[in-house]
């Protein structure tokens, strides 16, 4: 698997660092972050925050609303760039070793590698291949074979390709609200992204379209690192290796799933995942 | 729809079934061990108890989990409940058996009248056979076979009191009997206890079939 490497770099190389070095090894830390202050004009949003990230795991985000789960999350592939009045205070996030918030860093490759799945299903306004092989045709491949391939194999990894195979050609718009927010995974997938981010992928969706949408991240992280944010703690519980409990901007506890849900080492996430909060 | 993790459901399941195998397989050995005298035998089901406290332990550290993690409702629910109730039964099981041969071993040093053995191979036979309906009502999910088996424990309480009242003429008639028919007493209100945990196991499995109490079925009946 290719992973987050000097390609993202698109000026001078960082000398410090080991760009092209390729790990394999298992559960190492892929996304690191480090002592993260973010702020949204005076307003802060982010502590000091500070976590890993494994490769090939799910990691979960929860907290109430406003704990910041979703800026940090954003913050992964620098989408908060696009806000004007946010900011970094200190600190940093590093991916696969590399500081995404150097200025040297091209963003466009950074999220090519950094994909993301919105809350609210996205399809653009055409067929369902092209939706698929938008970001490749921007990447400038023109190739009917290498689409075609990589429409297959998408659609495939988003368990979509069964259910719209005779269809490429309708309108992504047409699909169930579900089967959009599949499409759009396997839109993130086409450029071959080596971290998915999903902020709230589930929650416009019905318990069965979410069940798929389950599964399917279940399947993904052989391949991929996955961060999802969810208000849904017992998905979070479903389908994370991991879960992060936020609140106020602070990153209250971090640890394994289990030990989190069955036996949590702080008395705010225990009053949290039971109901308690408050 | 099958859900990645309904597969944790089957662990469970399977590990209960491991379970009653095993208890099951110490009960015989048990009865093996006092009517052959083999000491040996004895030991190897105090041994075995360990085993099938170990599966216990790990069934609920499954479903803790489970129930932590994965939300169940229904009969999931109720499948994890029963397994927390009929591993604990089970574990009982496994104890009463290694009770059985600790005091086999203790009869062995002492000898034994050959009368205060007549009723026990029955009961053990009715309890075993208790047993392992109850498992197979949980392994082919047979409501009615689990709803038969309450009752048949009445012939096992039956032989218990008879031979409770004849181990006691024995330790009359001689007091050099006093000690080990008292131990025939205990050994024979195990197979007593073991066929009580098969009811119960039974009880648990039409719970998990039906929803509902065969307690409460069978009141009036």
């Amino acid at each position: 698997m290719s992973l987050v490497t000097d390609k993202i770099i698109s000026k001078p190389k960082i000398e410090t660092r080991d760009l092209g070095l390729e790990m394999t090894e298992n559960n190492r830390s892929l996304i690191e972050i480090s002592n993260f202050d973010f702020f949204y004009g005076e307003k802060q949003a982010l502590f000091d925050v500070s976590m890993d990230i494994k490769e090939r795991e799910v990691t979960a985000f929860i907290g109430p609303s406003g704990c910041g789960k979703s800026t940090l999350l954003r913050c992964i592939n620098r989408m908060n760039d696009l806000i004007e009045v946010a900011r970094i205070g200190s600190g940093k996030i590093t991916v696969n070793g590399v500081d995404i918030y150097d200025d040297r860093v091209d963003t466009i490759e950074l999220r090519k590698r950094v994909g993301m799945v919105f809350q609210k299903s996205n399809p653009f306004p055409k067929s369902i291949y092209e939706n698929v092989v938008y970001g490749l045709r921007i990447q400038g491949i023109t190739r009917k074979s290498k689409l075609d391939e990589a429409v297959e194999r998408c659609l495939k990894g988003a368990a979509l390709w069964e259910e719209v195979k005779d269809r490429l050609d309708t309108s992504g718009l047409s699909l169930s609200g579900g089967q959009q927010q599949r499409l759009c995974i396997a839109r993130a997938l086409a450029v071959e992204p080596d971290i998915l981010l999903m902020d709230e992928p589930c929650s416009a969706l019905d318990p069965v379209a979410t069940a798929k949408v389950e599964e399917l991240i279940h399947t993904l992280k052989d391949r991929y690192t996955i961060v999802i944010v969810t208000h849904n703690m017992q998905q979070a519980a479903r389908v994370s290796d991991r879960t992060a409990f936020f609140y106020l901007g602070k990153l209250i506890e971090m640890n394994a799933t289990d030990q989190i849900f069955m036996s949590p080492d702080r008395e705010q996430t225990e009053a949290y995942i039971s109901g308690r909060f408050g | 729809m099958k859900r990645y993790f309904h597969e944790e459901l089957e662990e469970i399941r399977s590990h209960l079934m491991l379970m009653g195998e095993k208890a099951v397989e110490s009960v015989k050995l048990a009865m093996q061990a006092l009517l052959e005298s083999d000491i040996e035998l004895a030991n190897q089901v105090m041994e075995s108890d360990d085993v099938i406290d170990d599966i216990e332990k790990q069934i609920d550290d499954e479903v803790v989990r489970y129930v932590s993690l994965r939300a169940p409702v229904a009969r999931d629910l109720r499948l994890l409940f029963v397994a927390i109730k009929a591993s604990h039964d089970l574990e009982r099981v496994g104890d009463e058996a290694s009770n059985i041969a600790g005091r086999t071993k203790k009869i062995l040093a002492q000898g034994l009248p050959i009368d205060a053995v007549a009723r026990v191979p029955r009961m053990c036979e009715l309890a075993i056979n208790m047993l392992e309906d109850s498992l197979r009502s949980f392994i082919q999910e047979e409501e009615s076979l689990a709803y038969s088996i309450v009752g048949r424990d009445r012939e096992v309480d039956t032989l218990n009191r008879e031979n409770f009242k004849e181990l006691v003429e024995l330790m009359k008639s001689d007091p050099a009997n006093v000690s080990a028919c008292t131990e025939m007493v205990f050994i024979s209100k195990s197979f007593e206890r073991i066929a009580d945990h098969a009811k119960n196991i039974a009880e648990e499995v039409f719970y998990l079939l039906t929803a509902q109490s065969l307690k409460e079925v069978t009141r009036g009946e």
